[in-house]
């Protein structure tokens, strides 16, 4: 029956080998009150045929990418997948194994965990990079309780509202059972951090300054501006990124003063799945290094002198150091940082570019299309600041009434920040698009159409 | 060294096809892996519109074909081994066989390129299926709710500790520690510190299992609650449970259970009927999600009626045909991540739920039975430092053998020459040379017999020729690494590249 | 055969002080850096830092484990052992020389009161074996 091997005779004989009558004598220490000999109130098993029936048919339900024009991110971009990446994923020897711990049997998870570090140490200007973290918001978290430990006894976290609402949000949570103080700087009225306003909530308690960029609404931050005010008094500056393709064309973190980057790698060949899985990634500067949160891969030689690759840096970690531990992260996302990898290996130096150059190009024209004489009917744009590849509208009808109409026309439309950020009054009439390069001309100028015909 | 080539053939370890390296070694300048459609709009020029701000090149990037780029990734997969090869025996992992049509389902496009801010009325059918898991686990566990959004167990323990504070904040004292038996996880302390508790460690009594005396002795008004692993890290099952989560409660505190070892008594034994009061589950243990290399798990964490206040937003609720999102939980912790979970991995695990139905309790007992066929044919050459039923799993030590000066890290290393992943050895604390081995229902006698071949095998070693084993691994890919060295370099200030990352050339 | 040097003191965590005038020098001794393993990292604090006797001074890690190490005496941090930033592998080679971790001013006059001579350590790790 399902995966377990065993025939009927087979089990017999190896209750017989044992010595136990039944497989309840296996479960004789197990109190009586609540051992159950009646099955669960489950349905009776199914085939690969009535699962492949039934699962296809909650599928059939959800509005995908591919039947679907979608300008829909917010921290999770729609990026082209190489066909290849799905298939080697598939391979066992991948999929199947499990953490490195054993390195002379693991030389290929490992392998390519160095090469996720170095991807991402090279993307985001630092030194070093962990083997992944679950996703973009708890990297966030991860970034500013590290940065709390190299400060020694400061207690105050100042974070732009630029950064994604969610990741905001994980903060508060994770941070609610310690004495830490966490001062938001609203963006200014061109979409940026309020540059003014964030230097003056930094003071000598201040242990970080996060800023996301592009942030929350799409607008590229000035990362230097905001590690000057850290530095100024002696906090550290972390930059998240959850669009990672826009470091192709814009300034690293690591490049203009940010002490640890942190975010979102699922940009590359990771795909959306209803959000998850993804992966996270955690880099920072050498010297911060015994307080990264965890895996970290290192290269080694054996004793005839092969090169390979092994778990490193482990005292840090929840199995060795327990309650002492620089987090209590166990299982990460190694085989998303793997399909990271793959896609970065085959987009390579130039294809980064051109992908990003191709991002950037398409939203560039759909805010043109919206800026030109003709407009875009009730939605404008809402900010002056440059972009990357995602803008807000501000909608002068409700926001539900512009998704309809794009619905109409099998375009899902953006992502309301309403629905993100609800307490935000000011931002509740604003759509986030986002466009990547599997969005077409052709999208574009229908979705453009759909708004101007919006009374 | 012994070598397993065929006369004339290169030795293992000078084999190309074993032997890699990195990519970053094999880039050629000018190759590229990925066509994009020409560029259909008017081209814009990145410093012309960020100036300052703009960045030329991400230097030192890979520059490779796509055969070079899958060649890399295969070779590199074949020096992995996995459970689609062998046994992998690792105690309290849970290497079970990941079955196909949880992988075909997860890729379907209606659940992998769906974005998780689609209109809900747009996704009805991944509500659904969130919706669906969540009754599947409430039946199997007891509990009132379950949140799916945990990323990993980890995270789930996050979680589960994050509502129990909340719960005790609700009732006036927040409380200052979690009791911890010394024989758990890591991650169980590491994840009460981050809750913003200290951790009392409990002494586990002669049989492996909690000490009443010792609970009893360190359970005051300021506990907020117990973390236990039923069974526990040994593979015992704790026969004073309902007693222990009675003592617990008289003092006003909460049971955690650590569902790591779920897959024990999955179908057999509900949680919340044992007096426990949040758990998570491992979704890439018991319910067979592939581990990938080390992740991505999943960690749903269910709970009894007294934290249903306190679970993270969104739940996914129904009303009548129709399934929605709520946020409408005043007293919630707030969120563990963006978004609704590790919903891939949450699809692999329906469908293995639904694969098995109601028969699912057979998963726990041929677990269980494999388990004790190993310990049974293992027990006369290896020691078992406490002896009480197994459930699972056994931990046997390396006791006999260290005495000949052979730790379980070398018989560890031997395994790998005869075909086998190592047991697990980091844990329980509380067997010294431990040797902890989980094979899972999904091993058929031949394979148990192959295994338990060699685990004798290398007991005779041990005694006839204990070099063979001291030098092991001897037909891998690469032998043992030097790690402290490796270590100590990644150590030295300024030391980042070669060692962490490679180097920019 | 004695393995512990006599001219100094023991404590039962396994660490060392050598008092000469108003300087304590402190270590592990080589009893504890056997059951540790190859040391791959020192962590000290900083000059100038006071400590009580018994209290936890640093951590010194191996590959597997981490050992918090504790002062014997009090006093005043005037010297950390920098050489064990590039080879924390003396801990190993020489722990009752190259491998010292610490020197302090002492502020207890010398009180050796609670610590083990030589001799006294030496069964105390016996016994410690047996236990």
């Amino acid at each position: 029956m399902g995966y377990i091997p065993h025939s009927p005779a087979e089990r017999s004989a190896l209750l017989r080998e044992i010595g136990a009558a039944s497989v309840d004598d296996l479960f004789s220490t197990v109190p009586r009150a609540v051992y159950r000999t009646e099955p669960p109130a489950l349905p009776a098993p199914q085939s690969e045929i009535e699962l492949r029936r039934g699962m296809a048919a909650m599928a059939g339900k959800n509005a995908d990418g591919s039947r679907w024009a979608s300008f829909l991110g917010a921290g999770l971009y729609a990026h082209h997948s190489p066909a290849f990446v799905s298939q080697l994923l598939l391979r066992g020897e991948f999929l199947t194994a499990y953490t490195p711990y054993q390195a002379e049997v693991s030389q290929g998870t490992l392998t390519a965990i160095y090469e996720f570090q170095t991807h991402v140490a090279l993307l985001t200007g630092m030194d070093i990079a962990n083997a992944s973290m679950y996703e973009g918001a708890s990297a966030f978290v991860e970034a500013v309780l590290m940065a709390e430990r190299l400060s020694k006894k400061r207690s105050k976290v100042v974070v732009s509202k630029g950064v994604h609402p969610e990741y905001l949000t994980a903060l508060g949570t994770y941070l609610a059972n310690f004495p830490f103080q966490i001062v938001q700087v609203p963006l200014g009225p061109d979409g940026r951090t309020d540059a003014a306003a964030l230097a003056a909530a930094v003071d000598e308690t201040t242990f970080a300054v996060g800023l996301q960029s592009p942030n929350v609404v799409g607008v590229v931050e000035d990362w230097q501006a905001a590690a000057d005010a850290a530095h100024a008094k002696g906090a550290l500056a972390i930059g998240a990124v959850n669009e990672m393709f826009s470091l192709a064309v814009l300034k690293a973190p690591g490049h203009a003063g940010m002490d640890i980057a942190c975010g979102e790698a699922a940009s590359f060949g990771v795909p959306p799945s209803f959000g998850g899985p993804l992966v996270g990634f955690l880099a920072c500067r050498d010297a911060f290094k015994r307080q990264i949160p965890g895996r970290l891969v290192g290269r080694a030689v054996d004793a005839q002198g092969h090169e390979g690759f092994c778990l490193t840096l482990s005292t840090r970690e929840q199995h060795i150091r327990r309650e002492r531990a620089t987090s209590n992260i166990c299982t990460n996302q190694g085989l998303m940082a793997l399909a990271a990898t793959m896609t970065l290996s085959a987009l390579g130096k130039n294809g980064l570019r051109e992908t990003a150059v191709q991002c950037l190009s398409k939203a560039e024209y759909f805010k043109a299309l919206v800026k030109a004489k003709a407009g875009a009917g009730p939605c404008s744009l809402a900010f002056a600041g440059p972009t990357f590849n995602e803008f807000a509208l501000r909608c002068a009808v409700p926001v539900d009434t512009v998704l309809s109409a794009l619905e109409a026309k099998g375009i899902l439309g953006g992502v309301p920040m309403a629905r993100i950020a609800p307490r935000e009054g000011a931002w509740k009439d604003l759509l986030l698009v986002a466009v990547t390069e599997r969005n077409t001309r052709e999208q574009i100028d229908r979705a453009a159409e759909v708004l101007r015909s919006i009374r | 060294m012994s070598d397993t080539s065929a006369p004339g053939a290169p030795a293992a370890r000078t084999d190309r096809r074993r032997r890699e390296g990195s990519l970053f070694d094999l880039s050629h300048p000018g190759r590229t892996g990925v066509a994009l459609p020409p560029l259909d709009v008017p081209a814009i020029d990145p410093p012309a519109l960020f100036g300052s701000a703009h960045r030329s090149e991400v230097a030192g990037e890979v520059e490779a074909s796509e055969v070079d780029v899958v060649r890399h990734f295969t070779r590199l997969s074949q020096l992995n081994f996995a459970i689609d090869t062998a046994l992998y025996p690792l105690g309290s992992c849970t290497m079970k066989h990941n079955p196909r049509i949880n992988e075909e389902v997860a890729r379907l496009a209606g659940f992998s390129d769906v974005h998780p801010y689609t209109a809900e009325h747009l996704v009805q059918g991944a509500l659904e299926l969130l919706w669906l898991l969540e009754e599947r686990l409430k039946t199997l566990t007891g509990f009132a709710r379950v949140t799916l959004q945990p990323s990993a167990g980890a995270n789930g323990e996050l979680a589960g500790t994050l509502m129990i504070r909340a719960a005790h904040v609700a009732r006036g004292n927040a409380r200052r520690h979690i009791l911890v038996p010394d024989s758990a996880h890591g991650t169980n302390p590491a994840s009460a510190h981050f809750a913003g508790y200290s951790v009392i460690e409990l002494a586990s009594n002669a049989r492996g299992t909690l000490d009443l005396a010792e609970l009893e002795a360190k359970l005051t008004d300021e506990v907020a609650a117990l973390m236990i692993t039923v069974p526990n890290t040994l593979g015992v099952f704790e026969e004073n449970i309902l007693k222990i989560t009675e003592m617990v409660h008289a003092k006003g505190a909460l049971v955690y259970l650590d569902g790591a070892n779920f897959n024990a008594f999955v179908g057999k034994v509900r949680p919340a009927d044992m007096g426990v009061d949040v758990m998570h589950m491992n979704l890439h243990k018991t319910f067979s999600t592939p581990h990938g290399g080390g992740g991505p798990g999943a960690g749903p964490v269910g709970v009894g009626p007294a934290l249903v206040p306190y679970l993270p937003t969104p739940t996914v609720e129904r009303d009548g045909e129709v399934f929605r999102l709520s946020y409408d939980r005043p007293g919630s912790i707030g969120r563990m991540r963006t978004f609704h979970g590790n919903f891939g991995v949450l699809v692999r695990a329906l469908t293995y739920i639904e694969s098995y139905g109601n028969t699912i309790p057979e998963v726990a007992e041929a677990a269980v039975l494999n388990a004790n066929y190993l310990r049974k044919r293992l027990e006369p050459f290896y020691h078992l430092k406490y002896d009480a039923p197994s459930y699972h799993e056994v931990v046997f030590s390396d006791r006999k053998q260290a005495a000949g000066g052979i730790h379980n890290i070398d018989i560890a290393k031997r395994l790998m020459d005869y075909g086998f992943h190592p047991p697990t050895m980091s844990f329980p604390l509380i067997v010294p040379g431990a040797l902890m081995i989980e094979p899972t229902e999904s091993e058929p006698k031949e394979e148990l017999d192959a295994f338990a071949d060699a685990m004798i095998a290398i007991a005779k070693e041990c005694q006839e020729t204990p070099e063979l084993v001291h030098g092991a691994p001897h037909t891998t890919p690469v032998g043992r690494l030097d790690d402290a060295s490796t270590a100590r370099e990644a150590s030295k200030p300024g030391s980042f590249a070669p060692v962490l990352r490679a180097p920019v050339r | 055969m004695s393995t512990y040097p006599d001219d100094r003191f023991y404590t039962k965590s396994h660490e060392w002080v050598r008092v000469e005038g108003a300087t304590g020098t402190i270590g592990i001794t080589d009893h504890a850096q056997q059951e540790l393993g190859e040391v791959v990292f020192v962590d000290l604090p900083d000059v100038g830092e006071l400590f009580d006797a018994g209290q936890e001074f640093g951590t010194i890690e191996s590959v597997k484990a981490v050992s918090e190490v504790f002062l014997p005496i009090a006093g005043e941090v005037v010297e950390v052992n920098k050489t064990l930033v590039d080879e924390p592998g003396a801990v190993n080679e020489d722990p009752y020389g190259d491998g010292w971790l610490v020197k302090l001013k002492v502020t207890s006059d010398g009180d050796m009161a609670g610590l083990l001579s030589a001799a006294a350590y030496e069964k105390f790790v016996e016994e410690e074996a047996k236990g």
